[in-house]
């Protein structure tokens, strides 16, 4: 009897720079000039995550789901998308959103409760996500219209950790392997999901090997080493797009709360954080570009201060928005106008009770 | 007595229910370590240990539906769905197999279980945590539905649901969870499932709510009180499914005039159930349309809009002076 058990899996993950941002892979082949921008996306990410949780406290802004830990992980995967590639977010995927050219204001008046906080054809990217794993679907749908318009761009959902424990992923898993579709699963292992740690959401070892049993190509890789990211990105944006549908898991960790209403110390440990502290995406590349003379501190400071000047612009164009009101939520609930809601909408604004 | 908000009262539900009878548990969503979102299990885990309070992984869908399978081999599961909205996720276990389980077995199985969600309006969430759902599930035979608007009547309705023979939706107001408090018994009591309460007697006005919209009544209801000479009838439904339908019919032939405030959208809500009812038993006793205040027919707005969307004083005040113009 040949059983097939854990121990026939073997995750290795992959990693360029280490802890102390010390190169531990062949040197990647990537221009000073993109390094210097992935670590400039970075900065700005992290501006806006704490830019955003000041906000949020001061109840200029509502819930929040702060992304800070997560920086390289959604930078140097979003970096190595194309244009016209499609993507499916999450609830926690600002750094995606800007790398990808949705301004900082949306994602602000999102936050805000404004109606036209979200999604961004322009950018190709899907509207935030709120139920968990769903968005995988709606990216294998996407590829699959690539592949029946034998268009060349690549679908991409990004999902966390406990996102791997619907339904929903494991049919999105194995669509994508059925149809050979030009679709990436990127999920960001940040080790909790709420206060439920990685152990309690899986038996499996890694994240990674879940996509075996659908067929797919995987990865397992250090989300907190923007270059190796960055490189298995590109590798699979090359694999997808022959038909290799792929299965990344990027190993991070969500240094915030949950959200703005949640509280990480009734479940986590102060050692946790800290250990994790050490492993911090912005500083590992930052010491590799100074190691490199590529950076020094006050390119650091200077780049802080611009990042922060952009996003004071972005507040300002949030709320200078018009706010919404009644008269928007008529709108967009059909192509066309229902005589119903018309009807509601005319007896609202005169005040009247609608029979 | 103690005073409790509403948290503390289903909290203290669940311990005395858990106590009691070894075979309650409860599972769901960071309902364990966290004690739930909303720290309504919180310290339970502490004292009932991981086996009987369990942090499942995230999965709504096997989370009922490992329910129904505990409740037919003789648990009492207590399922939390982290927001109602999220309930969509596992409609094939509340629908399709819950609810059925009694019937599509000739009566040989049946699953006796408690599925608690928090719902409702005001609190600025992101979208699909402020949905109201209940007409789904009275729309689906083999379900009852509960939905408290005070501390006291979630107690002793978690009580009873935990204690029925079939499995009960038990929808939690979150904008009430703790915006008041009241005395209530610290030991355990039933408050039966399928009665309605009238919470204030009146002649000329029936208005029929539940859940946190009944708070917004009884607002708009005092001012006219203190405008006028006017009495009006508040019923708290507090039972979705089965409607009691007694103290409904009694109160629309008494007072000939029906207002049914509820937040969920207003087409196929609840409320057009009871004017249908109404009108089947009580039509010749009427002397004006029966008016229903509710959620606009769009999907629950962004919080900048919500205020306006949700039925408010405003609106609850136009109706009653709309129907007192009928005499
Ligand atoms: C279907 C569904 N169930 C539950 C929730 C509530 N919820 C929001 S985020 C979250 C945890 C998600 O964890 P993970 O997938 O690891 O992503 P992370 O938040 O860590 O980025 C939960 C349970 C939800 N939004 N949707
Ligand atoms: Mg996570």
């Amino acid at each position: 009897m040949n059983w097939i058990n854990e121990s026939c899996v073997t995750v290795d993950m992959f990693q360029l720079l280490n802890e102390g941002g010390k190169l531990v892979g062949e040197k990647p082949d990537i221009p000073d000039d993109k390094l210097l921008q992935l670590y400039k996306q970075m900065i700005f990410s992290r501006v806006f995550d704490e830019r955003a949780l000041k906000l949020q406290r001061q109840g200029r802004i509502g819930t929040y789901a702060p992304f800070t830990g997560q920086e390289a992980a959604q930078v140097g995967s979003a970096a190595a998308l194309d244009k016209g590639d499609w993507v499916f977010p999450s609830y926690r995927e600002v750094a995606v959103s800007l790398v990808r050219g949705v301004p900082a204001s949306q994602s602000l008046l999102y936050t805000m409760g404004h109606h036209s906080g979200s999604g961004d054809p322009d950018a190709h990217m899907f509207p935030v996500q709120i139920i968990i794993a769903s968005q995988t679907l709606h990216a294998v749908g996407s590829a699959w219209a690539s592949k029946y318009k034998k268009e060349k761009q690549v679908s991409v959902a990004y999902l966390g950790d406990g996102a791997t424990s619907e339904g929903d992923f494991h049919e999105a898993l194995n669509f994508a392997g059925v149809n050979s579709l030009p679709v990436i699963f990127f999920v960001q292992n940040n080790q909790w999901a709420i206060s439920v740690p990685l152990s309690s959401q899986t038996a499996s070892k890694s994240i990674a090997q879940k996509g075996i049993a659908y067929g797919l190509t995987s990865i397992q890789v250090d989300g907190n080493d923007v270059l190796a990211v960055y490189e298995t990105m590109k590798k699979a944006v090359q694999l997808a797009k022959e038909g290799k549908p792929i299965l990344i898991e990027a190993v991070t960790y969500r240094q915030g709360p949950h959200t703005t209403a949640d509280d990480p110390t009734k479940y986590r440990t102060k050692e946790e954080l800290s250990a994790w502290k050490q492993k911090d995406p912005l500083l590992r590349m930052k010491h590799y570009l100074i190691h490199n003379h590529l950076w020094n501190e006050t390119q650091e400071e200077e780049e802080t201060a611009i990042a922060e000047q952009k996003m004071t612009e972005a507040y300002q164009t949030a709320i200078q928005t018009p706010r919404s009101g009644l008269d928007d939520i008529f709108q967009n609930v059909y192509h066309k106008k229902t005589s119903n809601l018309e009807e509601q909408q005319n007896s609202s604004k005169r005040g009247e009770v609608s029979v | 007595m103690t005073v409790m908000n509403m948290v503390q009262a289903i909290n203290a539900a669940l311990k005395s229910e858990m106590l009691q009878d070894d075979r309650v548990i409860c599972l769901g969503e960071d309902v364990g370590r966290n004690g739930g979102v909303f720290r309504v299990t919180d310290g339970l885990m502490d004292i009932f240990g991981a086996e009987r309070v369990v942090d499942t992984p995230l999965a709504e869908s096997a989370i009922i539906g490992a329910a129904v399978g505990m409740a037919a081999r003789g648990l009492r599961p207590v399922a939390e769905i982290q927001f109602l909205g999220f309930i969509y996720e596992a409609m094939d276990q509340m629908a399709s197999q819950a609810a059925r389980l009694r019937f599509k077995s000739g009566g040989k199985f049946s699953a006796p279980m408690v599925v608690r969600a928090p719902y409702g309006g005001g609190v600025r969430t992101p979208e699909l945590h402020s949905d109201s759902l209940e007409a789904l599930f009275l729309h689906t035979p083999g379900l009852k539905v509960v939905m408290p608007s005070t501390p006291y009547d979630a107690k002793g309705l978690l009580t009873s649901a935990i204690r029925d023979e079939d499995p009960v939706l038990f929808l939690e107001p979150m904008k009430l969870y703790r915006a008041f408090s009241e005395d209530v018994p610290e030991e355990d009591y039933e408050v039966e499932i399928g009665k309605a309460k009238v919470i204030q007697d009146g002649n000329d006005l029936t208005i029929i709510s539940w859940g946190q919209s009944i708070h917004t009544v009884q607002k708009a209801v005092k001012e006219w009180e203190e405008q006028k000479n006017l009495s009006i009838e508040i019923i708290d439904l507090r039972t979705i499914a089965p409607l009691d339908l007694d103290t409904i019919i009694q109160s629309a032939k008494k007072t000939g005039r029906v207002m049914i405030v509820h937040e969920a959208v207003k087409s196929g809500g609840v409320g057009a159930e009871l004017a249908a009812l109404i009108s089947e038993k009580a039509m010749f006793y009427m002397f004006a349309p029966i008016l229903r205040i509710a959620g606009f027919d769009t999907p629950y707005p962004f919080p900048m809009v919500e205020d306006e969307w949700l039925p408010n004083v405003e609106r609850i005040n136009k109706a009653i002076e709309e129907m007192l113009s009928y005499s």
